[in-house]
């Protein structure tokens, strides 16, 4: 065991790790850990765009986009936080701009601006061109821009260090945060970092379902680190099912090809979404449109001899527009499907995409352990956290700002924070947690394996707690993953070696997914009404006076070591904007 | 209105895509192991499995590690062809495992699969990507404008300059180009056609200013020169980024000094 101390430990080198490391480098002692190298992480296939009001092609502003997101979020949305979030992007695309990102551009050279889903000029009147791009490669510009300019600041980074735990100390009556175990890769090395601050930026937790857009290493390994210190999870029934992922596979298909005024059609050739969304029809929110696509599949309109898929039309839009626009999700097309999008439509069906739910902040990017009170030195931004900007359904190019904004607000503050605290003492045999851990799995003869229960998972995550979801689907998922949670622990794994096992460390991630998994489903079963991402038929209506709320989760331990779920609320904050019906 | 015939697949008569009559196959996965815990030595190993042909030759080593041998050991993670880490040798080829189909590299025969030249073997399909990094960081990979005053907006840069480099800006430093290069398995010390693809991406930019710099650091003797021009690098991107091209264009830009 090697024991490492940094003022600043950053877990995750994706968008969100990256914008905090370079403004936290500047201003203290900084180590990045990474279980990928940074330029492998999953921003990196974000496609379609960031959004800011630059009001560069039509009349825009900041305060239109607030209203917005916290209507896309249905409400739940923290207004502060989402008014933090608007007024920041601009400056947000600004400050990449000048870090070299190269954005498409204006015939007048500036940063060229297309539309999405959601974002509408004066308070939904019409779609507005928001989202600032590079072709459908934005995320790709963004981590390579931030990556490149990490380079130039002298990130220290630890490639292939995966963090498995959390440390926490109690100094006088506050558990305050003490630094992270990580695994290495290379060597099967464990490394203990002290740190008088963290900042958790691991990412999405996608990999609990089967058809999704997520990366197989978004595994939400630091929600589960710590959410098993006891610190509670915000709103993780709310998941973002993407319309259009490619058929079966999941890979997405961005917004942006919408955008650009590509067409769900059913197997009638039929524009549905004008029947669903008159106003902004292809381009209401992502919730929307991908219940009205299960909703024409259910009543037999879907495509194909199964009837399962509808299809994304482009064949209308110039060949031209879309080799400059959409390369490289047409470039999927053919290489996947075997599919010539010029000439055919793409089948297509809703992708598990995003967690709005996570490790719970308020706008510094601090790590609350309850509904007010802070975990000193402990933080989070990007998709592993909860500020909450989202709320109940995140508008598409907003999560490439929030990991900007809030990446960069995290690095600030917890750099800053590094100046004014000292370092917490580290619990006794801090790797223990972790030794035992990895003992257990190498050492185990059990009949179970990682593939199997993942496979199981997955299926009962897809069938039950996806796009509708009803009392008696989500307690069939409950009693599933409690099933699969009992037989993990007899998993055991073939390699036993130190270097390089990746078979360990797919075991490991398999018992982060179980435990989210059954947090979700826990929280949607709760969650007795419809909003945004989650939406029950048995209660298909929204539910102000009872559910105006964010859920939080915590993990019990009772005497005898048994585990359970404790769910509590948390109030939303409502500043100027009173909850509305939404429509599109 | 009239509709558009959408299922036009169907009226074919033809299966769609990834459909589940199409008929799985057996093939065989010839693949180069080393785990230096174990032996010195580095072995192949041949495994049969069932795969539908449409599927991509990660799945295949996905199903080989999941469900055969959880020893096989490779780097992925996005599976589409967009992070840059499952490079790898197949059938003698420098591609991603992510986005090459079975169906697309013959399955009648044993499928190949060894990890990239030229950078030392770790365990199985992995390799250290340290030099290649390393080679990367050499070029100076960040935008670097003498703007006396930042301007408080974006910088201003034409559709035409923007398009200048916008090929070379796809890199996904996978390193299958560099890996590919009898330049770079010979002498190690060259930059290796990723890292020029990357200075080139700043030295073509229109808002950076450190052409210069960039161009001295590649006018080294294990820099651009040294490249022979076999277009392997261009055959091996999986971005088709014309690598070739763009290193002929920096040594243009050397002799000219013009960009
Ligand atoms: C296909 C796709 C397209 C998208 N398109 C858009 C878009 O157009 N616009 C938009 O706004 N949003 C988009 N999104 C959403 C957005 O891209 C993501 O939410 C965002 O990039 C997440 O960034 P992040 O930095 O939080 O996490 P990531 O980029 O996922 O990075 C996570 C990092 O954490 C590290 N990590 C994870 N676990 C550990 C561990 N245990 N130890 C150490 N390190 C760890 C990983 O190595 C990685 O570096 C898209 C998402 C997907 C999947
Ligand atoms: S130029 Fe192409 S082959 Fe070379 S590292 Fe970049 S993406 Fe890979
Ligand atoms: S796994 Fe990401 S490029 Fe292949």
């Amino acid at each position: 065991m090697k024991i490492h101390k940094y003022d600043t430990v950053i877990v995750g080198a994706g968008g969100a790790g990256m914008r905090a490391a370079i403004e936290a480098t500047k201003r203290s002692r900084t180590a990045v850990l990474t279980k990928l190298y940074p330029t492998r992480s999953h921003t990196g296939a974000a496609q379609g765009g960031m959004a800011a009001a630059l009001a560069n092609v039509e009349e825009d502003n900041w305060e239109w986009h607030t209203f917005d997101t916290i209507k896309g979020g249905d409400y739940l949305v923290d207004q502060d936080a989402a008014e933090i979030l608007a007024k920041e992007a601009i400056d947000a695309v600004l400050d990449l701009e000048k870090m070299g990102l190269p954005f498409n551009r204006t015939p007048k050279g500036e940063i060229d601006q297309r539309r999405f889903g959601g974002h509408s000029r004066n308070h939904g009147e019409a779609p507005v061109r928001r989202a600032c791009y590079a072709a459908d490669r934005t995320g790709h510009m963004i981590l390579q821009t931030l990556y490149q300019n990490c380079v130039k600041e002298g990130v220290e980074f630890f490639n292939e260090f995966y963090v498995l735990d959390q440390l926490i100390t109690e100094v006088d009556g506050v558990r305050k945060s003490a630094g992270v175990v990580a695994y290495e890769l290379a060597t099967g090395e464990i490394h203990v970092f002290q740190a008088k601050s963290v900042i958790y930026a691991s990412g999405g937790t996608g990999k609990f379902f089967r058809v999704t857009s997520n990366a197989h290493t978004l595994t939400g390994d630091g929600q589960a680190a710590c959410y098993r210190r006891g610190l509670p999870l915000e709103d993780m029934e709310f998941f973002q099912f993407h319309p259009t992922g490619i058929w079966r596979m999941g890979i997405l298909l961005t917004e942006g090809a919408r955008g650009e005024g590509g067409i769900l059609r059913n197997k009638d050739g039929e524009r549905f979404m004008e029947k669903y969304a008159p106003v902004m029809k292809d381009l209401a929110s992502r919730d929307v449109v991908s219940r009205s696509i299960y909703t024409e599949i259910r009543e037999g309109r879907g495509c194909g001899p199964e009837g399962d898929h509808v299809y994304l039309d482009l064949t209308h839009l110039p060949p031209e527009q879309l080799d400059a626009k959409l390369p490289d999700i047409t470039e999927f097309a053919r290489t996947y499907l075997g599919i010539e999008p010029y000439t055919d439509p793409i089948p297509i069906q809703p992708t598990a995409h995003y967690a709005m739910g996570g490790i719970p902040t308020n706008v510094e990017g601090e790590v609350l352990a309850d509904n007010t009170t802070v975990v000193p030195g402990l933080y989070a931004a990007g998709e592993v956290a909860c500020v909450s900007v989202h709320g109940a359904n995140r508008l598409g190019t907003n999560s490439l700002l929030d990991i900007n904004v809030f990446g960069r607000r995290a690095g600030i503050a917890a750099a800053e924070y590094s100046h004014t605290a000292d370092f917490v003492e580290l619990p006794e045999n801090p790797e223990s947690f972790v030794i035992e851990q990895i003992e257990r799995l190498r050492d185990s003869t059990g009949n179970e394996r990682v593939a199997t229960l993942r496979r199981e998972l997955q299926e009962t995550m897809d069938a039950n707690v996806m796009v509708f979801r009803t009392e008696q689907t989500i307690k069939t998922a409950v009693e599933k993953i409690a099933e699969l949670r009992e037989r993990y622990k007899n998993v055991s794994i073939q390699d036993k070696g130190k270097r390089f096992n990746t078979d360990l460390l797919e075991a490991i991630e398999l018992g982060n997914l179980l435990d989210l998994a059954e947090v979700m489903a826990t929280s949607a079963l709760a969650r007795k009404e419809s909003r945004g991402g989650h939406y029950r038929e048995d209660y298909p209506n929204r539910d102000d006076v009872n559910f105006m709320r964010h859920t939080m989760a915590y993990r019990e331990v009772g005497d005898d070591g048994t585990e359970s779920i404790r769910l509590d609320y948390k109030p939303v904050v409502q500043t100027r904007y009173q909850p509305m019906e939404r429509k599109y | 209105m009239a509709t558009p015939v959408l299922d036009k697949a169907d009226a074919a008569g033809q299966p769609e895509p990834g459909f589940a009559d199409s008929p799985y196959i057996t093939v065989t996965f010839r693949i180069r192991r080393f785990n230096p815990e174990v032996s010195a030595e580095a072995v192949w190993e041949d495994f049969q499995l069932e795969i539908d042909p449409k599927e991509r030759v990660l799945d295949g080593l996905h199903k080989i590690k999941w469900d055969i041998d959880g020893t096989l050991t490779f780097r992925r993670s996005c599976a589409h062809g967009i992070c840059g880490s499952d490079a790898m040798r197949i059938n003698g080829k420098n591609r991603l495992a992510c986005k090459t189909l079975i169906k697309d590299i013959n399955p009648e025969k044993p499928i190949t699969v060894e990890p990239i030249k030229g950078l030392t073997v770790l365990k199985d399909l992995v390799v250290d990507m340290e030099p290649f990094f390393q080679a990367y960081r050499d070029v100076m990979p960040f935008l670097i404008a003498k703007d006396t005053n930042e301007p408080t907006r974006e910088r201003l840069q034409s559709a035409e300059d923007r398009a200048r480099f916008d090929d070379t800006t796809k890199c996904i430093l996978c390193a299958a180009c560099t890996s590919s290069c009898p330049v770079f398995w010979n002498d190690g010390q060259y930059f290796g056609p990723a890292a020029i693809v990357n200075a080139h991406r700043f030295i073509f930019d229109s808002r950076d200013d450190a052409g210069e710099q960039r161009l001295e650091v590649l006018n080294d003797r294990d820099g651009v020169w040294r490249c022979r021009t076999t277009f392997n690098c261009t055959d091996a991107c999986p971005r088709g980024i014309e690598v070739t091209k763009a290193i002929q264009e920096v040594k243009r830009a050397l002799i000219t000094r013009r960009y």
